[in-house]
């Protein structure tokens, strides 16, 4: 008979200190897609972790080359796909400053309606996912409910419920549904009801509580340093929300707090974003009764050519800062094409937030840094 | 103090477990306000936004004539090479050349439905339709020719 330390040390994955390699992924229900970590544990100790990428990789860089500033839009979509919206106008905003094209006043406020509503959408799927790897599984379905109206309102005027590619250098590709405002106004009063739900639901929850407060703390240093942004950085007292800093579209015109939370926790994340979305409804409300009337998109050429020079162009998704950076040559298609993730920061803070916790805690570290993998590997 | 503080937490845990139940036994009793779509059992009576890309088709009238001219703006609009077009001559009754679509191929394996080439066309011959039940058996069956046979351009359309 073995007891339980001789069938550990029949295993060959002990390295020199009695540490034990455990590979987490690529297929493992908490990582939401195809991360690969791998973690080295002393007992159940987390001593390092070392994310593999690369599962999903399908070059949309090089892709961008090869197609023209109209195309290359609607890749992007798949890119962080639950805010493709967000995404998309980054692109165009890109374009528009590139080319100095008007764009309309209407368009500028309908994309900002829809960009707040994307960030909810994102936000009420983070919230059910990440509670569900905490262990709780009715928060999921709730947090859907809401989702779904959001996802009927893109599907009505984009005409997709996840990649749109609504946006198109210069305005919008075609004007907003009819129903449009009377359908984002429902959505704002079932959210303001049903808000409630979710704090007594997730936020109260004394389980919830202890799993999560104290767990994969970042520095307000660390958070700078290694690059953060978004909602991970906006815990630790970094300001750097980038609709206050650089406003773009209607941003300039409405008025939002910029939520800044100072514990650093993961708890302090979660309050983050659940305030965030509260902010987000509170854009909406200024916008929505003030769409002003006139053309949906501007004037644009027939065949887009960025003059020769290099193009930078940052927004605000879900997940942080999105950078989009331009080299043009003077042609139809860009010459060079690099996008800022933000995925890609957050992930690698979490060896730094990771190390000392216990292998439970993971769960509540990695949840709440929100990652989308496609975005992280492009 | 230690028991004091066991039992605040036990009554903190309970207290917090049965407010989350409130609300589950709520919705348990309130069946209609659940908002879950029976999919393969509605299908008779499921009904997509009007804008729900999920195909595109060639609308054709009465007369089996279409808007199409065979400009290829779509063709080059499209980002994935998801359209091709073939164009003949067809002789009018003044015999005179006049350029007309052979066949309009549309690849729906290769489509992103990103709704560029329904933007790019300046007579509006092609649409989304709202068509989302694509499985076959085969990947060839989703090679389309969306002009029906026997078809042609309408009057007056250049």
């Amino acid at each position: 008979m073995y007891n339980q330390t001789e069938i550990i040390k029949d295993t060959t994955n002990l390295g020199p200190d009695g540490e034990l390699v455990v590979n987490m992924g690529p297929q493992h229900p908490a990582t939401h897609g195809v991360l690969h970590l791998v973690v080295t544990l002393n007992g159940e100790t987390i001593k390092k972790i070392e994310p593999h990428l690369g599962y999903i990789h399908r070059s949309i860089e090089k892709m961008c080359e090869s197609l023209t500033y109209r195309q290359f839009i609607y890749v992007t979509s798949r890119m962080d796909y639950l805010s493709s919206h967000i995404n998309n106008t980054a692109c165009a905003l890109l374009v528009e400053k590139g080319m100095q094209i008007e764009v309309p006043e209407r368009a500028k406020v309908v994309r900002t309606i829809l960009n707040e509503l994307t960030r909810i959408a994102s936000h009420e799927l983070w919230i059910g996912a990440m509670a569900m790897d905490l262990g709780a599984f009715t928060p999921f379905f709730y947090a859907f409910r809401e989702r779904e109206m959001i996802t009927d309102i893109m599907e009505d005027t984009c005409g997709a419920r996840l990649t749109m590619n609504y946006i198109v250098p210069g305005g919008l590709m075609y004007d907003i549904h009819p129903d449009f405002q009377t359908k984002v106004k429902a959505f704002v009063k079932q959210f303001k009801e049903k808000v409630t739900e979710y704090e007594d639901l997730v936020t109260g929850n004394v389980i919830f509580q202890s799993r999560t407060q104290g767990v994969g703390t970042l520095s307000y240093e660390d958070a700078i340093s290694y690059g953060c942004t978004g909602p991970v950085a906006r815990a630790s007292g970094v300001s750097c929300d980038m609709r206050k800093i650089a406003p773009y579209d209607a941003y300039d015109r409405v008025e939002f707090d910029e939520v800044i939370e100072t514990a650093g926790d993961s708890f302090a994340r979660y309050i983050v974003r659940v305030k965030e979305m509260n902010q987000s409804i509170r854009i909406i409300e200024q916008l929505i009764d003030n769409i002003p009337e006139g053309d949906f998109v501007g004037k644009t050429k027939n065949v887009l050519k960025l003059a020769k020079g290099e193009f930078y162009q940052r927004v605000e998704t879900a997940r942080g800062e999105l950078g989009v950076y331009i080299v043009s040559e003077g042609a139809t298609t860009p010459y060079r094409i690099k996008f800022r993730s933000p995925g890609f920061s957050n992930l690698s803070v979490l060896d730094h937030i990771a190390k000392g916790s216990k292998i439970g805690d993971l769960m509540a570290t990695m949840g709440t840094l929100d990652l989308v993998i496609p975005d992280i590997d492009r | 103090m230690f028991l004091k503080d066991y039992i605040s937490d036990v009554y903190n845990g309970v207290t917090s477990l049965l407010k989350g139940m409130r609300k589950t036994g709520y919705y348990f009793t309130h069946s209609k306000e659940i908002i879950t779509e029976q999919y393969p059992d509605n299908r008779a009576t499921l009904k997509l936004a009007d804008r729900f890309k999920g195909e595109v088709v060639m609308p054709h009238d009465q007369n089996n004539e279409h808007t199409c001219t065979g400009c290829t703006a779509c063709e080059l609009a499209c980002p994935n090479g998801t359209i091709k077009i073939i164009t003949k001559f067809d002789i009018t009754p003044e015999g005179k050349k006049k350029k007309a679509i052979d066949a309009f191929i549309y690849r729906l394996e290769m489509c992103t439905l990103c709704n560029l080439c329904i933007v790019a066309c300046p007579s509006d011959a092609i649409i989304m339709a709202p068509n989302f039940e694509h499985s076959v058996f085969d990947r060839s069956k989703l090679t389309k020719v969306l002009n029906k046979p026997g078809s042609k351009i309408k009057e007056g359309i250049e």
